[in-house]
């Protein structure tokens, strides 16, 4: 397998259900996996990408990942992150991210308080970077969406910074790529990364696009990138 | 014992879907002379201590760090 070096570890709150989603499409596209309780203290340290998968977390009192950003394991993952570890938060995985100060912006409730559950599709901004680097810039992909709270939220000073740093790395379209904002994010945003383009978050969900059969297999480009040596 | 009533709500210029809905609705009630709704919501904190200067570093260390998402929210403190 091309990928068999690569380890790729899946946290796991009280509350995660996109864990063994996860697991799957990282072992398809032939990588190791392990999954971390979030009460563990520390990460494996053979860990070449570490993703906060979806779901909820604690129920998301008070707000979504407000809770568990105060998990043990969060201190592991904001040291593994600063020392320029590779992070994937999926949809309440980027919640958790924004809450923990990882990744900038926030999440509020979508605009029209509905809970969105559909495919959408998205298109890269910057491919600059080791999550999207398969794809070229303008591409859409077709990626399913499921979210109460995805409607991205970041004031003018922070939205300019992002644009700087060419850190917006998808925005929600409809399939000819025009802009089509589903939830209510400032400038139709779906995920970004940090500056130093090793944290990354967005809120639809790759590893449910892998097999056509299933409506989609564009989360397969956009997953391998975090799969080389 | 100092009780703290923390209020948070989405700040001013932060788009309020909730509030906005509740307005709506309001409006099909026909309650008029609404001109704006914001919803929040209301943390109520019994504290150890009879200090209003120490709860109130404390109560606002609490909503820097958890209580409020700065980045959206405001918050407000009230000791009673």
């Amino acid at each position: 397998m091309p990928n068999s070096n690569i380890k790729v570890s899946i946290l796991q709150f009280p509350g995660t259900n996109c864990e063994y989603d996860t697991q799957h499409a990282f072992e398809e596209l032939g990588a190791k996996t392990e999954i971390i309780w979030h009460k563990s203290e520390s990460i494996p340290s053979d860990t070449n990408l570490l993703v906060v998968a979806g779901g909820f977390s604690y129920g998301d009192y008070l707000r979504s990942g407000a809770i568990a950003r105060f998990s043990p394991v969060m201190k592991a993952v904001t040291e593994y992150a600063n020392a320029g570890g590779k992070v994937l938060g999926i949809c309440n995985g980027f919640q958790v991210l924004t809450e923990a100060g990882l990744l900038p912006g926030a999440l509020k409730r979508n605009e029209h308080l509905h809970f969105l559950s559909k495919h959408h599709h998205l298109r890269v901004e910057n491919n600059d970077n080791i999550f999207l680097e398969k794809l070229n810039n303008g591409d859409l992909v077709n990626i399913p969406i499921a979210h109460h709270d995805g409607n991205y939220f970041i004031d003018d000073a922070g939205l300019k910074d992002l644009k700087a740093n060419k850190q917006i790395l998808l925005t929600y379209t409809d399939e000819n790529g025009a802009v089509k904002n589903p939830n209510g994010s400032v400038e139709s945003i779906a995920g970004v990364c940090n500056k130093d383009k090793n944290v990354f978050g967005l809120m639809p969900h790759p590893e449910r696009a892998m097999e056509l059969i299933l409506g989609s297999d564009d989360g397969i480009k956009m997953l391998q990138g975090f799969l080389k040596a | 014992m100092i009780k703290a009533i923390v209020n948070v709500s989405l700040k001013a210029g932060v788009l309020d879907s909730q509030g906005k809905a509740v307005h709506h609705a309001l409006d099909s009630l026909h309650f008029s002379g609404v001109n704006d709704v914001r919803v929040g919501k209301q943390i109520i904190l019994k504290l150890d201590t009879a200090d209003k200067t120490k709860a109130m570093t404390d109560v606002t260390r609490m909503c820097e760090d958890l209580l409020a998402n700065t980045v959206i929210e405001d918050y407000e403190i009230e000791l009673v």
